[in-house]
């Protein structure tokens, strides 16, 4: 099933689609981001407490100042985590960047202000009754899938992979003599190789040189390891 | 020369121009007060990229390149038609005119929402000055004991905590229901009229409990200098949430979530002046109200004062607005 997507419509004619995040992206960002707001809360409530009282020891009554200097900044860590980075970072928190997520309008502009705290307000509903249960279904049932606060701002969730340079480098090849298309082709599969089985990297790997280098022998192919392979297609990139 | 070899000479020469593409996109984003020269050289990038990329998706669709050139072109694409960012404008325009313009729609729902506060507060009242037993439904053992003694809970709220530690933790308890009452309006108004009259109740049956013991002035002078505000902007908020939920049983668009997104976005506005005027409240509560050197007559100047500085707020005169204008579509807040 092909992910949902909208279609960013532009006055040259050109348009562009953009993929639409599903939930297993969603919660993954969540997740990174819950635990780094987390982890940010914690810290400060710890180094708060040893410079309050000098150590880890506690007192039954730690005084106003306790609460304003290191339980008031926990809570703000805590909970203006989303809307604050949402804002700051226009759609991106750090997590939703580790996924390779952000948030758009549904014209694909960058939200602003209002509608980002807006769908923060609604956290509070989309949160019930418990891990975001409510969210989630929402999420799973609607179309774009949105949450609750997404529908009331007007916001989506779309794929937003960092095109690197090396997304272009593979252009480079052409002084290299390789179509454009392999030298794509041979990019990509160095670019996943480490999540690849290695049994299969090196079929693709020796299929793909095949086609480069037709003067190779299928023996001497056969015989190159996996280090081997890796480089050889690295310098059908790199040299000239 | 053959296709591919135009292609490949036609990417090599574009190579140069893609590769600063990523820290150009960063710098467009980031500031908001371009240049004119800058512009101009957004646009002509923006339909230099627009071409790059309509080539390379008939010579290389679904490839790397046609994806990350078509990623590139939507960002700038989002900054280019991104709205002129003027904050000062933006706060005049949203205080001046947007947030009266919403309140005077919402007027008939507010009068509905303190209509129904007050009747279930009276509601409240009767029930405990009735069945005097069931002050155990709203009010903590600890609360009921100290009245029994000749005791008001307020009395005691400075020595738990300094003031300014209450009024932290009142202003976050005030705009946490109002936003609940808000939220809960998604269950078409259901969830606001339950939050409203839980409280009209609540407020109702303590004010009779604490007149059976004779307290119910002590009790009237500890809520009149921040209540007033503060049960008026609970009253406001759960006004836009009953919009909120009216937008799902009336939809006024094509669609119910069309209803209530552009809902959500209206009313969102006045929840923001809410927040604001329940700060102020806040720290009436946790300095004025229960300090006892305060006369009646200061509580009720500050009460009223406050109130007719929300209403002033609400209307747009307080910031020099007030007149009824058309105005731009919603943006939300």
């Amino acid at each position: 099933m092909s992910s949902p997507q909208i279609t960013l419509q532009t006055v040259t004619g050109v348009d562009v689609e953009l993929t639409i995040a599903g939930p297993g992206s969603r919660s993954y960002a969540f997740v990174i981001d819950w635990h780094i707001r987390l982890l940010l809360a914690l810290s400060w409530l710890l180094v708060g407490h040893l410079m309050y009282f000098g150590g880890l020891r506690m007192t039954d009554n730690p005084g106003s100042g306790y609460t304003l200097w290191v339980w008031l900044p926990t809570l703000i860590i805590y909970f203006f985590y989303h809307p604050v980075l949402e804002i700051a970072m226009r759609g991106r928190t750090p997590g939703k960047r580790i996924a390779g997520v952000r948030l758009v309008t549904r014209e694909g502009d960058i939200p602003g202000a209002g509608p980002l705290l807006l769908r923060n307000i609604f956290r509070i509903l989309d949160s019930l009754p418990f891990c975001y249960l409510v969210g989630l279904i929402t999420v799973v049932l609607t179309d774009h899938h949105v949450r609750v606060g997404d529908i009331a701002a007007g916001t989506l969730l779309v794929m937003d992979h960092d095109s690197s340079p090396s997304s272009f480098a593979s252009t480079a090849a052409a002084k290299s003599g390789l179509t454009p298309q392999a030298a794509d082709l041979i990019q990509e599969l160095l670019d996943r190789w480490p999540a690849l089985d290695e049994h299969n990297r090196g079929t693709i790997a020796r299929t793909l040189l095949a086609r480069v280098e037709p003067q190779i022998a299928a023996d001497d192919l056969a015989r190159l390891s996996a280090v081997d392979l890796r480089e050889r297609l690295i310098a059908k990139l790199s040299n000239p | 020369m053959s296709d591919n070899g135009g292609l490949q000479a036609w990417a090599t020469s574009r190579i140069a121009a893609w590769s600063d593409l990523g820290s150009i996109l960063d710098g467009l984003e980031r500031k908001r007060d371009h240049t004119v020269t800058e512009t101009l050289r957004a646009i002509e990038l923006y339909r230099a990229l627009g071409r790059d990329l309509s080539i390379v998706r008939r010579t290389l669709p679904a490839s790397r390149m046609t994806r990350a050139l078509a990623q590139s072109y939507a960002r700038l694409h989002a900054v280019i038609y991104r709205k002129p960012h003027n904050w000062r404008e933006r706060l005049r325009s949203l205080f001046q005119d947007e947030i009266p313009q919403v309140v005077r729609e919402l007027r008939g729902s507010i009068q509905l929402v303190a209509l129904l506060f007050v009747l279930t507060a009276g509601a409240g009242y009767w029930l405990i000055a009735t069945y005097p037993e069931l002050i155990g439904l709203v009010a903590s053992e600890q609360m009921i004991e100290g009245v029994e003694g000749g005791r008001l809970w307020t009395e005691d709220i400075v020595n738990i905590a300094p003031s300014s530690v209450i009024s932290v933790g009142i202003l976050a308890n005030n705009i946490t229901v109002s936003i609940v009452a808000f939220v809960l309006g998604v269950f078409f108004g259901l969830g606001t009229f339950y939050i409203i009259a839980t409280n009209g109740l609540m407020l109702g049956a303590i004010f009779a409990f604490t007149h059976q013991y004779g307290m119910a002035g002590e009790l009237l002078k500890f809520v009149l200098a921040h209540g007033m505000v503060e049960l008026s902007v609970i009253c406001i908020a759960g006004a836009a949430g009953m919009m909120l939920g009216e937008s799902l049983i009336r939809p006024t668009h094509a669609t119910r979530r069309e209803s209530f997104r552009q809902a959500a976005a209206k009313t969102s506005k006045v929840l923001l002046l809410c927040a604001l005027l329940l700060v102020v409240c806040g720290f009436i509560e946790g300095y004025i109200s229960p300090d006892p050197d305060y006369p009646m007559i200061n509580r009720v100047v500050i009460g009223f004062g406050w109130w007719i500085v929300m209403v002033g707020a609400l209307s747009g005169r307080l910031f020099g607005g007030g007149k009824q204008r058309q105005l731009t579509p919603a943006g939300g807040l």
